[in-house]
């Protein structure tokens, strides 16, 4: 991909790689963050952000998704305490596809029971006064999160860059940050594959072959490998407090978080909104940018526009 | 043996079976096979907790009466009920234990200390009350089973009521403290609220006194003069806090309701009118207040205190489970259990009903219970004055 070629200007190879990047996403997020989150394990310091931070342009037709691309890798260029990931979500461009769900699943492998961005599809109104409005809903990533402080161990808290994680090697599984949330943005890890009720019926054993090829290999999240397993001491992150994580690794990485890369109507944005000068620090200033329940004194850095 | 006691025998060792799957099951497929949800984290099971361990806070408040200031009518009790705290400790922590994801790492709670965590809290404070417990049964039994001077008696004496007099704000701590871990959490409306803690010392008061109040009915040698007495006193005591608790409930319920707007006035009309209104009204109402009431005020003689008191004990447990439960039950945002679902689980779901399993792990506690009771009011002087010792057998 980043082959040298005489023919193109380096704007244009930028622009490339980018839109390689992306077009690679899901297989990027189903092997590729595998490979490179191996390669951390050796070097955890080293990441594959380029040295020189790219370009954006001032071209208003630029599609969002490389602004963001740009804005991301600059982003990274500074001290973690000087960032402050942030979301907007733009209620009237999202479809209600589901996209955004499907990929942060394939992402980050989540098993049955575990959701860390489904989109609450509300009917509103009487036939025939009917609309439909869609809302996708990660964790805020709240300035003020009531869950971290609830945390007996100190499993979960919020890193300098505002994403709120979890500790899945000391999270004791309690679930009271499960009931402190008032977005009910996280779910437990009870232990559940997808194979459970599988191997039912003519096709089960293949079924099953299959299904397990896909459910044993582990997930990256927070940059580490993690292998879900039960018994008596489960092997985490069964039997605990899971959650949205803005893909942390995949920012390691230089990569948009997953429900980002996939979302289908460019409705979900991504950036630093510790930079006045990025996409999301722009929306979320808008005169029509909202949070989910103010009253709950959380702050999100979540943004709705609607 | 008589036929009663084989029948008693039989029921306990079908509840030990039962149990003793069911925490075998616990222990190698961890929660798969319980019932709540992401949406309704805690049950049954915290609600056991909370009731459990309010029942060892009420008999230790009740033997602190004796230690620390020196009610004579209850010294004969003083022991059992510093012995039912102790039990009862036991089954709560472990019930509490089985519901942890990770049991194995339990310990992190004192090697990770977070200030700001009210479960942390309460973690410490249980801990530092059990230690106490144990001391001071040391000291209350001590002297039933070796031959001490009447000098190391009185030492014994002082050291009781040193440890009784740290262990009232002690229980009072922990036990609110358990009712401020509800009433902290703000984003649940209807545990949010600041007669938590005060309801939790009430409702320990009510239901550990009364389990006081059935054990001694059932089981004192010899039931002559002085056991009415005793019974009549303590009858007394169950039915007073058995109506200040109504009082704080109706503070409770008739706020949020008085108006029936609001996210809490809809958990209320839950509780009340909800798919369960049984629990509240048959349950809670009719069996643990209208019958122990009259019971308790009309009749006065020991079998109707008995069966009053083990009514009030019991159904209290459907107190526990009707604040629990409602403060989950309804979605934090519209839609929620519709967006995303968990077809192997269904742990994406507001509706919980506990499973046989959750059932049978709790009967291993309580049938562990029971056992240790067995053999504590076999083998350990517990039901002799405190400082004469004719009354045993
Ligand atoms: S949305 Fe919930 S889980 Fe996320 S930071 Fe806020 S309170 Fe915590
Ligand atoms: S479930 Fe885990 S992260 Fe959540 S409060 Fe309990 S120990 Fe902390």
């Amino acid at each position: 991909m980043n082959k040298d070629r005489p023919d193109r200007t380096p704007e244009s190879e930028e622009r490339r790689a980018v839109l390689g990047k992306m077009a690679s996403a899901t297989f990027a997020g189903l092997m590729l963050s595998g490979v490179l989150a191996h390669a951390q394990d050796a070097a955890p310091q080293k990441t594959l952000i380029p040295a020189r931070p790219f370009k954006v342009s001032s071209d208003a037709n630029q599609d969002v998704l490389i602004r963001m691309q740009g804005e991301l890798e600059r982003a990274m260029q500074k001290p973690i305490n000087e960032r402050r990931w942030g979301m907007v979500i733009d209620m009237r461009k999202c479809i209600g596809c589901h996209s955004c769900t499907v990929g942060c699943v394939m992402e980050n492998k989540l098993p049955p029971g575990v959701v860390y961005r489904p989109v609450i599809d509300e009917e509103k109104g009487t036939y025939p006064n009917v609309t439909r409005t869609f809302l996708p809903r990660p964790c805020m990533h709240c300035e003020d999160p009531p869950c971290t402080p609830a945390c007996p161990v100190g499993a979960t808290y919020k890193r300098a860059d505002g994403i709120v994680v979890v500790d899945y090697d000391v999270c004791i599984g309690c679930r009271y940050c499960l009931t402190a949330c008032p977005y009910q943005a996280r779910t437990f890890d009870f232990g559940e594959h997808w194979t459970d009720n599988a191997a039912k019926g003519a096709d089960g054993a293949l079924a099953l072959t299959a299904a397990r090829a896909y459910q044993n290999p582990p997930n990256f999240e927070y940059g580490k490998h993690w292998e879900r397993g039960e018994g008596i001491i489960p092997k985490s992150p069964v039997g605990n407090a899971r959650k949205c994580t803005f893909c942390t690794h995949r920012l390691d990485q230089g990569m948009l978080p997953m429900c980002v890369s996939t979302c289908v109507g460019r409705a979900t944005f991504f950036g630093d909104l510790n930079d006045p000068k990025s996409l999301v620090s722009e929306l979320a200033g808008a005169p029509n940018a909202s949070v989910l329940k103010p009253e709950a004194g959380t702050h999100p850095n979540v943004y709705y526009l609607n | 043996m008589t036929r009663n006691t084989k029948i008693l025998w039989a029921l306990w060792i079908i509840l030990a079976l039962m149990g003793g799957i069911g925490i075998f099951e616990r222990l190698t497929m961890g929660e798969r096979l319980a019932a709540y949800t992401s949406y309704v984290p805690w049950g049954m099971w915290v609600a056991a907790y909370i009731y459990f361990i309010g029942l060892s806070a009420g008999a230790f408040l009740l033997s602190s009466l004796v230690y620390v200031f020196g009610v004579h009518k209850l010294e004969r009790i003083a022991k059992l009920a510093l012995f039912v705290a102790a039990i009862t400790l036991v089954m709560s922590l472990l019930t509490i234990w089985f519901d942890l994801g990770h049991m194995e790492r339990n310990y992190e709670v004192f090697t990770r200390p977070q200030f700001h965590s009210m479960m942390a809290w309460m973690v410490w404070l249980y801990s530092a009350y059990f230690a106490l417990l144990l001391g001071e049964l040391y000291y209350a039994l001590r002297r039933d089973v070796k031959n001490l001077s009447p000098r190391e008696i009185q030492e014994d004496d002082r050291k009781l009521k040193r440890l009784a007099t740290i262990g009232i704000p002690l229980a009072i701590a922990f036990h609110g403290g358990v009712g401020a871990l509800f009433g902290t959490v703000s984003s649940r409306p209807f545990w949010h609220s600041s007669i938590y803690p005060i309801m939790f010392l009430v409702g320990a008061l009510l239901s550990g006194g009364a389990l006081m109040t059935f054990i001694v009915s059932v089981i004192w040698p010899e039931k002559d003069e002085a056991w009415l007495d005793l019974l009549q006193f303590l009858g007394k005591i169950v039915l007073g806090f058995l109506l200040f608790d109504l009082l704080l409930e109706w503070a409770e319920y008739s706020i949020p309701l008085w108006y029936g707007v609001g996210p809490e006035a809809d958990l209320v009309k839950f509780v009340l009118f909800g798919p369960f209104w049984y629990v509240h009204w048959i349950v809670h109402i009719l069996f643990g207040v209208a019958i122990p009431v009259y019971l308790l005020t009309w009749k006065r003689d020991a079998r109707s205190i008995g069966i009053a008191s083990a009514l009030v004990a019991v159904t209290f447990f459907a107190i526990r489970l009707n604040l629990v439960i409602p403060g989950l039950v309804t979605p934090e945002l519209r839609g929620l259990e519709h967006a995303y679902v968990d077809p192997i689980g269904n742990r994406l779901s507001y509706h919980y009903i506990p499973s046989f399993f959750e059932w049978q792990v709790l009967m291993g506690v309580v049938a562990l219970g029971l056992a240790l009771f067995y053999f504590g009011q076999r083998y350990l002087p517990l039901m002799q004055t405190l400082n004469n010792r004719e009354v045993s057998k």
